[in-house]
């Protein structure tokens, strides 16, 4: 018998796995999980809540993945070199750089600070540093971001019951292209009739 | 699979068996003993299942494997024996939206659980199908290839094994060479394997695959890090399978195939802990298994992300 179509079956699987915590011990858990981040949050509210969020996931994130003696940009991004607002084509500089993401409607300045290129700007005037990028990207991809936090977009290494390693969005996606660029595969397997046991 | 294939029955199995047939006409056997002469034999003869083995054989038994495969490698290997966790059920999400097809997973596996590169063995085959058809495994293949993936109109699914909760293939073992333990791993004792191959038969996933001859790993670079259980060097004439790299995932790592993902499709954790990723993909994404029809409950989700 095939009474259910694969999505059904996965929202079957969802209410099954949430029994899990409405047992006994699931409530206790709960509970105490919810203590802790309450007080956590309690705790990090007084701090800065600027934060990095990845020290609250408890995940370390590796440096951004800046070209070999780009950054600081304020090296050249000094009193010299005012910034240019215009949109034009780069040619005494980043000459190569390309932006294809919703360029019609964007320029250089959404996203990098006018008056201190070594951050990032939010739309809200915000500025942000380079190693927390994936807030500027929440700001048009909200689901991406909240998917990304849970560990689901994006790839987690390291331990699955421990400390882990997070990639920025921007390590697999260049901002100013981030559509994925396509990949050399590797060996396709031998089909049976082309394995010879070995002697 | 043509004539010319099908291997003579193994050492190691048709030792076992040709002794008990033989031992069961003529006793006393212990002539027919003395005349084996490969180390450890009598030992390896009468070693128990795995789940069986008390701690201290647990111990000899390791020691032994390291010294052989020291022996044979002229490397120092660890064989773990770790048992199952505790409060722990291993699960394993992938993401099809993410996946390319670039078979970083297939090779990362090789390296990592000493695969045969000849005879060559995969635990994992990526497959390649068309885009439009949705999850069609009729037209789907593993032999794609293209300089570049993911290739235009098409969509890639990776399988391995699903880490049924009801597996057929540990119901058909004659012996218990295979079961599921109490973390999820579906576990394979190849010492106990007597290469009957019912368990190839049984999967409905391709997942199992069998040492018609003797595994050749690579040398250079075997991994020494083994577990019993998991990626220990095999022998000619037993099944092995993915195993969650049982090696890494028991002492806290992710799997091989997870680290190796460049789109980051791959996703593994613990059920029963609320805050893993895949609890959070259960809780919040559609997910589906493969032949959910059949009834095998795999551990093995595929969603959209
Ligand atoms: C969608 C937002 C966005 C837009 C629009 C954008 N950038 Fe960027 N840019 C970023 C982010 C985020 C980084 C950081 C990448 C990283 O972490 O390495 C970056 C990095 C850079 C870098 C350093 C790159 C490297 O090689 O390491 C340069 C130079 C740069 N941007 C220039 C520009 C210029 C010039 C424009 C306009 C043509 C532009 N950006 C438009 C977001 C943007
Ligand atoms: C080697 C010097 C140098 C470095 C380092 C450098 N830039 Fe620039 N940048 C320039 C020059 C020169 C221009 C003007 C190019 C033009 O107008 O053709 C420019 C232009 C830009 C612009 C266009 C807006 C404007 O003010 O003209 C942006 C945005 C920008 N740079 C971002 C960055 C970022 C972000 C970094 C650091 C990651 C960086 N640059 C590092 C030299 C540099
Ligand atoms: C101001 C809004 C905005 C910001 C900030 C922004 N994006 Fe986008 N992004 C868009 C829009 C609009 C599109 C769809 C248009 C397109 O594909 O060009 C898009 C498309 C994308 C795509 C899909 C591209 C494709 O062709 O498949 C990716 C990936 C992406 N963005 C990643 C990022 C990353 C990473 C960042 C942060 C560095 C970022 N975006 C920041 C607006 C934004
Ligand atoms: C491990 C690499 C990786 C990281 C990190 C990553 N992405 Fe992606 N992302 C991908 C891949 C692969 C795709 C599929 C794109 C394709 O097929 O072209 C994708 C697709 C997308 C898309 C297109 C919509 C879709 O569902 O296909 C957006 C938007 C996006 N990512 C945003 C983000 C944002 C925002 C972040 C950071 C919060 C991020 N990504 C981090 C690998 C990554």
């Amino acid at each position: 018998m095939y009474f259910f179509r694969p999505d059904q079956i996965s929202y079957k699987m969802i209410l099954k796995h949430r029994n899990i915590f409405s047992s006994f011990w699931g409530a206790r858990i709960f509970i105490v999980v919810s203590i802790l981040i309450s007080s956590l949050l309690l705790t990090s509210f007084s701090a800065d809540t600027d934060e990095p969020s990845s020290d609250k996931l408890g995940v370390q994130v590796p440096p951004p993945p800046f070209s070999e003696d780009i950054f600081p940009c304020s090296d050249c991004h000094d009193e010299e070199q005012p910034t240019n607002p215009n949109r034009r084509e780069l040619e005494e500089e980043h000459e190569d750089l390309v932006l294809k993401h919703d360029e019609e409607n964007r320029w250089c300045l959404d996203c990098h600070s006018p008056i201190d290129r070594d951050s990032l700007r939010l739309a809200n005037g915000t500025h942000i540093g380079f190693e927390v990028s994936y807030k500027l990207c929440g700001q048009c991809h909200g689901p991406k971001l909240r998917d990304w936090k849970a560990g689901v977009h994006g790839k987690r290494t390291g331990s699955w019951n421990g400390a882990k390693q997070y990639l920025l969005c921007a390590h697999c996606h260049n901002p100013h292209q981030p559509a994925f660029k396509p990949i050399t595969p590797l060996p396709a397997p031998f089909r049976p009739s082309e394995i010879r046991l070995n002697k | 699979m043509t004539d010319k294939h099908t291997p003579k029955t193994t050492t190691k199995a048709c030792s076992r068996r040709s002794f008990l047939k033989t031992a069961g006409k003529a006793l006393p056997a212990v002539p027919l003993l003395s005349m084996q002469t490969e180390a450890g034999f009598l030992e390896r003869f009468f070693q128990k299942n795995f789940k069986e083995l008390s701690t201290r054989e647990k111990d000899q038994i390791v020691k032994r494997l390291e010294q052989e495969y020291e022996k044979e490698y002229g490397k120092k290997f660890t064989v773990g024996a770790e048992p199952a966790l505790k409060g722990v059920q291993f699960a394993y999400a992938l993401d099809l939206s993410r996946c390319i097809g670039c078979r970083k997973c297939v090779y990362g596996c090789v390296t990592e659980n000493n695969l045969s590169i000849d005879p060559q063995i995969h635990w994992i085959r990526v497959l390649e199908m068309d885009e439009e058809e949705g999850v069609n495994l009729h037209n789907a293949t593993p032999y794609y290839n293209h300089k570049k993936v993911p290739a235009e109109g098409k969509a890639y699914m990776p399988v391995q094994c699903q880490h049924c909760r009801n597996a057929p293939c540990t119901k058909v073992c004659p012996v218990q060479a295979t079961w599921l333990d109490d973390d999820g791993i579906v576990v394979i004792d190849y010492d106990w394997c007597i290469g009957c191959r019912y368990c190839i038969a049984a999967c409905p996933y391709g997942a199992r695959h069998f040492n018609w001859a003797k595994p050749k790993p690579k040398r250079e670079g075997i991994n020494t890090n083994t577990h019993y259980l998991g990626n220990r060097p095999r022998m000619k004439g037993v099944v092995e399978k993915c195993t969650f790299c049982v090696q890494r995932t028991r002492k806290g790592k992710y799997p091989a195939c997870v680290e190796a993902c460049p789109v980051g499709a791959r996703k593994f954790g613990n059920l029963l802990d609320p805050e893993s990723e895949v609890s959070y993909i259960l809780k919040h994404k559609r997910v589906f298994i493969l032949k959910e029809e059949l009834n095998t409950q795999p551990k093995f989700y595929y969603f959209y992300g």
